[in-house]
């Protein structure tokens, strides 16, 4: 105890945070391998959709008739599509729509989730009963068949896409959020801060969610895998993205499917490419779940 | 029934005829059932009694955080300063909340948030109540922590409350309920979470601060040795009701109600003879849904007689300001524990 308060003395408090961090994120991968490889793989992902304009041997867009369905070489890594487009560049660029879509998606669904889980456990009572109630029905819907009638209704442009993905994504989180919730609302910081005169929105933004952290970012990794196979799906069945941006959802149709036999690296590398994500994501954010779960248990 | 009429001037607090029913299954409870009492300002009072009489409810029908619906103010009035607070807004209370009446929890390991600093839990109610700049706020939270005796403010600040003792924890309790200067401070069971040595330490900080800033204190507590340490004047609250009320001086040296006795002689004491054992109060507190007729206490009294079996006892007067709910208030035993020295 004596040696941390002097080594706070001594060391600026933002270092000593730094090494906490880092501290945290060894032992993370020492106890969880797998999970750090999900990690690593989703920090590669991150850097490829980043430096992709430096990356990528091709424009994802520049047709070259001369190479149609050209099969794997030196010249093109995965081959091409039958306009001659690069699919490792497309892979690579695709990376893109799929983290924006996937971030956006799972971010912004599992925040207004954890928001309306948390307001509705602090309300209780008919307020609770009503959203919980409405939450049900959302969720009585399969994630894919809500999404696809969500931007059948709004159209189907980025932020449209987000906010359709995002729909079924809402009640999911807000269900587990409202069950931590209800034990957070029963502590007495709560009570006190009610004595304390905050508002209700203050108290529930700024009290009882930082409270709810450990469950947030669970469903938040576990809907990041879950989005972008959902946004591969909905492109894959034409209303996601829409041609010629890459996407890889939209690599996996159309003429992908056509000359499935002849050429099958236009559909293989793609596809390889969203089941290596989902993976990646999916082994993250049980890892997460294992390793902040005992915590849950006690806090 | 109506011992007082006009307000004295001089009164911070004063409850009058308060009524606090809950809604629970097994039919209504009435947690609070006509208690009066009030708070000068400056002044220690005590509000004692078993688990379940009412004290934790008397303060949160105060605060106006009475959890509805199950629960229900159903009479009385609450004036603060006076103006009947039962008649405020829920935007009202929220701005006396904190800034005019503040809290301090029984558990201190649990009432402080454990993922914000300390700093901003302190720094937070200031920039609410009083507008404070973030500066501004910071040097009172200095300021405060000064008070309740934490030393090392600027790091301490910057700390979880994780990383603060049970004992320190309350300090910071108080630290908070300090911090927009209220008129009254509600401290519900503030040492029973705490070992010995630290209660008489918080207690004896609450005293001196209440004495030093003027700050009006209401100790809700169990704990009768407390209450003769640290209170001016005590109310004694059994089944929802008060029992018997009179400064600290003379509830301790000659208590005129069965139940404050048993309170009395079920503490143990080192001043005087050791005793085989210690005297418990007989049987188990009333269920308050299905009271007996009569006075709450009689199935458990040992002085009971026909009429408390029928009538209510009223709480009246026995001498100088000490009152007493007891059909047999004069004839209770002067209290065991050297009667040559009660204060005439």
């Amino acid at each position: 105890m004596s040696a941390t308060t002097e080594g706070v003395l001594v060391e600026p408090a933002s270092a000593a945070r730094r090494r906490r961090w880092l501290d945290l994120t060894l032992s993370f991968c020492r106890r969880r391998p797998l999970g750090a490889i999900g990690a690593g793989v989703v920090i590669f992902m991150i850097l490829v959709a980043v430096l992709a304009p430096w990356i990528s041997p091709y424009d994802p867009l520049a047709i070259d008739f001369a190479a149609m369905l050209a099969a794997p070489s030196a010249q093109h890594w995965l081959g091409t599509d039958a306009f001659g487009r690069d699919v490792l560049s497309r892979i690579i660029y695709g990376s893109q729509t799929a983290l924006i879509v996937g971030f956006g998606a799972a971010f912004i669904g599992s925040t207004v989730g954890a928001v309306i889980g948390v307001a509705s456990a602090y309300f209780g009572g008919r307020i609770d009963l009503v959203i919980q109630r409405f939450m049900d029905i959302l969720i009585s819907f399969p994630l894919i068949i809500l999404a696809l009638a969500m931007v059948a209704v709004l159209g189907n442009n980025l932020p449209n896409l987000i906010a359709a993905m995002t729909v079924p994504m809402i009640p999911r989180c807000a269900l587990v959020i409202r069950s931590s919730a209800l034990s957070v609302r029963e502590m007495p910081y709560v009570d006190a801060a009610r004595a304390l005169g905050y508002r209700h929105t203050r108290i529930i933004l700024r009290h009882m969610l930082p409270n709810v952290m450990a469950p947030y970012l669970i469903m938040l990794t576990a809907f990041l895998g879950q989005a972008i196979l959902l946004e591969a799906s909905l492109s894959f069945l034409g209303l996601g993205v829409q041609e010629p941006t890459a996407a890889w959802g939209l690599m996996l149709r159309g003429a992908a499917v056509e000359f499935a036999e002849t050429a099958p690296w236009m559909a293989l590398f793609p596809g390889l490419a969203i089941s290596l994500a989902v993976f990646a994501f999916n082994l993250f954010g049980d890892s997460l779940r294992d390793a902040l779960d005992p915590k849950l248990r006690t806090g | 029934m109506n011992e007082r009429t006009a307000p004295a001037p001089d009164l911070l607090l004063d409850v009058r005829d308060l009524h606090t029913e809950f809604a629970t299954s097994n039919g209504i409870v009435r947690a609070v059932d006509g208690v009066s009492w009030d708070v000068r300002a400056g002044e220690t009072v005590a509000l004692v009694g078993e688990s379940g009489c009412g004290k934790s409810v008397s303060a949160l029908s105060i605060m106006g955080l009475i959890s509805k619906p199950a629960g229900r103010i159903t009479g009385g009035q609450i004036l603060f300063k006076g103006s009947d607070l039962l008649k405020r807004s829920e935007e009202e209370m929220r701005k006396i909340r904190g800034r005019e009446i503040a809290m301090v929890f029984q558990e201190p390991m649990t009432s402080l948030n454990p993922v914000l600093t300390v700093g901003r839990q302190i720094t937070e109610a200031c920039e609410i109540h009083l507008g404070h700049t973030p500066e501004q706020a910071h040097a009172r939270a200095v300021e405060v922590l000064g008070l309740v005796g934490i030393a090392d403010a600027e790091r301490r600040l910057k700390q979880y409350p994780h990383q603060f003792s049970g004992g320190m924890r309350q300090r910071l309790m108080i630290a908070i309920a300090l911090s927009c200067e209220p008129a009254l401070i509600l401290a519900d069971e503030p040492t029973t979470a705490l070992d010995v040595t630290i209660q008489a330490q918080i207690l004896d900080l609450m005293k001196d601060l209440s004495r030093r800033l003027g700050v009006a204190t209401l100790i809700i507590t169990h704990n009768l040795g407390v209450v003769a340490r640290y209170a001016d004047r005590v109310n004694v609250m059994y089944a929802g009701k008060i029992v018997e009320r009179g400064t600290a001086r003379e509830i301790y040296a000659s208590p005129r109600h069965p139940y404050t006795l048993g309170l009395l002689r079920s503490v143990p004491r080192l001043d005087e003879p050791k005793r085989e054992r210690l005297a418990p109060i007989q049987g188990q507190p009333p269920d308050l849904t299905r009271l007996p007729p009569g006075c709450s206490f009689r199935p458990r009294c040992g002085y009971a007689v026909e009429r408390c079996a029928e009538e209510v006892p009223p709480l009246e007067r026995v001498a100088g300001t000490q009152h007493s709910a007891c059909w047999e208030k004069d004839k209770l035993p002067v209290r065991a524990a050297k009667p040559e020295k009660v204060p005439a």
